[in-house]
Parts: C-alpha cells; sequence; structure tokens
C-alpha cells in the first residue's frame, strides 16, 4: 500500500559535501519490504516548490519504524529540506516502484556497484543480501574524497572498494576500472547511479545476471505524467516508466 | 438535491470535478488511491490514431509555482485505447471525455468516429492546443479558420458532444471561441498550457529535450481566469475550465468566471487525493460563501 502524509525527522545530519542523512518515523514504514525502492516528498507545505522529489529508500527499520533516506542538495528543494530539523515533519509519499529483487543463495557470489547518490538503495539490500548468506563485494564510485560516504558502513557487509574521478580516495577512475581488477565474475550484480555507469557496468558484465536502477526526472511518481520513460532495447517505440515500471530493470531491459 | 450536480452537453455530472487531460494516464494509477466513480468526470489522455513514443527526456523541468511539460502526446495509440484502457474504466460510474489528437484533420476525425462510440465515452475534448508535437496540436488552435474547419469535421462524424480545447499562446482567444461556436462545437475546454522555457543555471541551455514546453500549475491560474472571463460573455456554449487549480476556493474562481465545470490538472502530481479532496471541501467552501449551489455560482463575477 502506498501511504501519504506527514512523518516525523528524528536525524538529519551532513554526511558528505552537499549529501544529507534523514531518518524519519511513521507508519509508511510498515509497507517498506524491499530494498530499492523510494519515496516522493513534499518539501514545502505550499506550491513553491510545486512538486514532489523522488528520494531512494537508504534502510529500514521495522522495530523502530524509522526508514533512512540518504540525498545530495541540487536544487531548490533539497535545498529546503536540507534545512528541516528534527522534530519537524515532511510529506511523504510512498513506497513506490519496485526495489531489487533479494537472491537469496547462500555462499553465492555478488556484487554491488553504486555511484555517487545512487549509493544509498544499494545498503538496505547489501543487509537483506549478507543476512541470506551471500558474499558481497561492493564497490562505490565518486568524484571526490569530500563526496564518499557509507564506506564503513558498507564493509560490514563485504569486501569494499571505493573510486574517486580524480583519485584523492581510494582507486583512481571509475567503478569499471575497479572492476577490471577483479579476477573472478559474481554470480549476480546488482547497480545503482548514473545512466553512463550503468551502461559501462552492463557492458562489462554481459554473461552475468543483473539489476540496474535507474534515475530519471519525474513528475507523479505513480506512472501518469510520462515524464521519466526510458526507451528499451526491443526498441520499435517501446518504453518504459522508471517510477513505476521500475526504478529497478533486469539488465539488457533499457536501451 | 445534490448541490455540486450540474449538467453539460453529455454530460450529467454529480460534480464538477475531474482530472484534466494527460495528469491522470488513463486513470489506473490513481485507482490505487480513491474510487474513481467519485469523480464528477475523467479527461483521459490523448488518444492519437497510430500509438507515440513522444519527445525525448527530459521532459518535464519545475518552474516557480508551475511545471512545464514537453511530453509530446505520448500514448499507445486507438486501437489499444478502445480495447484495454476504456474497457477497463467501465468498471467505474463514471463518464469519460475522451481528448482526441492529430496531425492532419484525417487523423482527428479517425480517432473521433470511433472513440465516440465507446459506451463510456460521453463527450469528445478536441485537443487544437498541445504546444509540445511538430504537427497538428497547437497549429489547428491559433487560426479561428483553421479551428473552425476541424471542429465542423470532427462534429459530423462524432456520435457525442463535442469540447474544443483553447489554448492561450493566441492574441484574441474570443475570436477562436466564436469560430468554433459557430461551427457547432457543444462547449469549451480552457486553458490549455502557456509555451513557456527554463534554462540551466550552469550550461544558459534549455532544461527540456525539447526545448520548449507547457506552463502548467497554480503559475497560470490568473490567465486561464482572464481569459474564461473574457470568452463567457460572447459563447452560448459552456466553458470547462482549467488552469491551476488546487483547492475548493480555486473551482469556486473558475465557477465565478463562467466555467460550468472544472479540470485539475498538474495538482494531481503533487497529491494523488486532490480531486476528492476538493470534493469533499467544495459544500463546505459553498456554503461559507453563502450558496447552495454551484449554479448560483457559475458567473457571478460578471453580475
Amino acid at each position: 500500500m502506498i501511504h501519504t502524509g506527514k512523518m516525523e525527522i528524528v536525524r538529519h545530519k551532513e554526511i558528505a559535501r552537499d549529501v544529507f542523512e534523514m531518518t524519519v518515523i511513521g507508519q509508511h514504514t510498515t509497507a517498506m519490504n524491499q530494498p530499492g525502492q523510494f519515496v516522493h516528498i513534499k518539501v514545502s507545505g505550499h506550491h513553491e516548490p510545486l512538486l514532489r522529489r523522488p528520494i531512494s529508500i537508504c534502510s529500514i527499520d521495522q522495530d523502530t519504524l524509522e526508514f533512512t533516506m540518504i540525498y545530495r542538495v541540487d536544487g531548490r528543494g533539497t535545498k529546503l529540506l536540507s534545512e528541516k530539523r528534527p522534530g519537524d515533519t515532511i510529506d511523504v509519499m510512498g513506497p513506490l516502484g519496485n526495489g531489487f529483487p533479494v537472491v537469496a543463495t547462500p555462499d553465492i557470489h555478488a556484487w554491488l556497484i553504486g555511484g555517487g547518490i545512487g549509493v544509498p538503495p544499494l545498503y538496505e539490500l547489501a543487509k537483506r543480501l549478507s543476512e541470506s548468506g551471500v558474499k558481497l563485494t561492493i564497490v562505490l564510485g565518486f568524484q571526490s574524497a569530500d563526496d564518499v560516504f557509507y564506506e564503513e558502513q558498507f564493509r560490514e557487509f563485504g569486501e569494499t572498494y571505493v573510486t574517486t574521478v580524480d583519485g584523492s580516495h581510494g582507486l583512481g577512475g571509475f567503478v569499471t576500472d575497479q572492476m577490471a581488477l577483479f579476477e573472478q565474475k559474481p554470480a549476480i550484480y546488482y547497480s545503482c547511479g548514473p545512466h553512463a555507469m550503468l551502461h559501462a557496468v552492463e557492458k562489462a558484465l554481459p554473461d552475468v545476471p543483473g539489476y540496474l536502477s535507474y534515475e530519471q526526472r519525474m513528475g507523479c511518481g505513480i506512472g501518469a505524467c510520462f515524464a521519466c520513460v526510458c526507451p528499451t532495447t526491443t526498441g520499435g517505440g517501446d518504453y518504459v516508466k522508471v517510477c513505476s515500471d521500475g526504478p529497478v530493470f533486469p539488465a539488457g531491459v533499457i536501451a | 438535491m445534490n448541490a455540486l450536480a450540474t449538467q453539460l452537453p453529455g454530460l450529467n455530472l454529480r460534480n464538477p470535478i475531474m482530472p484534466a487531460s494527460g495528469c491522470f494516464g488513463f486513470g489506473q494509477e490513481y485507482a490505487k488511491f480513491y474510487d474513481l466513480s467519485v469523480l464528477g468526470a475523467i479527461m483521459i489522455k490523448a488518444t492519437t490514431e497510430e500509438s507515440r513514443f513522444g519527445n525525448p527526456t527530459p521532459r518535464v523541468a519545475e518552474t516557480s509555482s508551475g511545471m512545464l511539460n514537453a511530453i509530446g502526446l505520448q500514448n499507445p495509440g486507438l486501437a489499444h485505447v478502445l480495447e484495454h484502457e476504456l474497457p477497463w474504466l467501465e468498471q467505474h460510474d463514471v463518464p469519460i471525455i475522451a481528448n482526441v489528437a492529430g496531425s492532419e484533420v484525417e487523423d482527428y476525425v479517425a480517432v473521433a468516429r470511433e472513440i465516440s462510440q465507446a459506451p463510456n465515452v460521453h463527450a469528445l475534448e478536441l485537443n487544437i492546443s498541445c504546444p509540445n508535437v511538430k504537427c497538428g496540436g497547437i497549429a489547428f488552435g491559433t487560426d479561428p479558420e483553421i479551428a473552425a474547419g476541424l471542429t465542423r469535421a470532427v462534429k459530423e462524424v462524432s456520435s457525442v458532444p463535442v469540447y474544443v480545447k483553447l489554448s492561450p499562446n493566441v492574441t484574441n482567444i474570443v475570436d477562436i471561441a466564436k469560430a468554433v461556436e459557430q461551427a457547432g462545437a457543444d462547449g469549451l475546454t480552457m486553458i490549455n498550457t502557456l509555451l513557456g522555457m527554463r534554462l540551466h543555471e550552469k550550461t544558459g541551455k534549455p532544461v527540456l529535450a525539447n526545448k520548449t514546453g507547457g506552463l502548467s500549475g497554480p503559475a497560470i491560474k490568473p490567465v486561464a481566469l482572464r481569459m474564461i472571463y473574457e470568452v463567457y460573455p460572447q459563447v452560448s456554449i459552456p466553458i470547462i475550465g482549467m488552469g491551476g487549480i488546487q483547492d475548493a476556493q480555486d473551482v469556486i474562481d473558475f465557477l465565478s468566471v463562467g466555467a460550468s465545470a472544472v479540470a485539475v490538472g498538474t495538482a494531481n502530481f503533487v497529491d494523488p487525493l486532490v480531486c476528492p479532496t476538493i470534493i469533499e471541501e467544495l459544500p463546505e467552501r459553498l456554503a461559507e460563501l453563502g450558496y447552495t449551489s454551484i449554479e448560483e455560482v457559475i458567473g457571478r463575477a460578471h453580475r
């Protein structure tokens, strides 16, 4: 069920350059049962800014009814959101979309590959795969050392490698440069990040089953407005809606 | 007596609230949030003869108190709408207004002829004002003679009343309104979006892949009110008003300038429950203003 309504902020802090971690509490959490879904947030009670902001769910705690999001300040809406304090409420709609299928086969080897603000949804996934006994190798790509977050948190679930484009932390280059250094391919992989990165990851693992989570500018977040469509590999005008058909798709679906 | 009931050609509305075309798909997404039978009517997404993918992304951009869109009439095509979307909607007791679009007069005629025969389609909305397609759309809506010609051609084949959706991107909207009325239009819907643009702050380039898009949301409400105010005394056919409606007071404003019913567009993206919320709040707002029915409010700005 999709909830709409207020949730209270319980924790909120900057964890990297312009990147904030926000934890909220409320009944919405009860409906969150898969990693990789997102929520659609109205940051003001007025019509300025007008639209909601899609933000991925980073971790879910059913015991406390809290869930955590990580977002980057990248415009008016997220700037306003970053000024909220614990005790404030925000209007949350969700959970929305289809998340990552948790392939819970013990002892298989999975790669988790995240880029920038695509890293957060992999965290809840890592938690669940790890609980199921899946062995994880995690690669997180960022622009620069100042942008890196959750490196230590991911280490809890598997070998974690960080790449930065400018080489200021971890391996210099892209996530695919780190992937090229591994001798063995995984049984399955999961990835979230910019479109170009997902393409590169998909290309690097052509024979491995994978699930990719896409970012796209959204309107309604529920599949009605057709803002977030992506053409599929089948061609002929076929398309998917990232918000309601995704945001997670099996590798090979999106062109 | 139902204080919200209103009658328009082809439409016996239990209330004057309907979601606007393009902002509600074919209803399925919103049926997850509420029973669609509470709505006065539903204006379904524009349908063309063949399926259309629409424009490249980005297709939407937020602006001050509004948004730009350049979806480009993406839809699954007439056959799919007739076989799947309209039959699915039949489970809900709600009249459908089918938005009809095309590139040539023949396209409009072909869609209108068939879609108007669907059992739950009670009226057509002729889309002569979409600003986001290269051919058709707005090209038909900016010249009174061309708009009249298209209206006449569609009226000949339609089995249900025809409403013409007017573009605000014209010098004189009254001329277009009168021309389509003379051509036989049963009603008007107004307004479609206003052509606009937003730039990337850093690059100075347009945000939308289509470069321009249609502006909607609260930002355009004053323009819509002014245009309906101008058209209402000049025509004798009813007007369905739209443009930035978000709450019951906005509805009252549109009725006051002369709309007989209203459509809610962009607000559905912000709050999927906005239509049922307005329907619930409208009687109370009417009572606060001292009215017992919406009929008393229609056109009061002119009296």
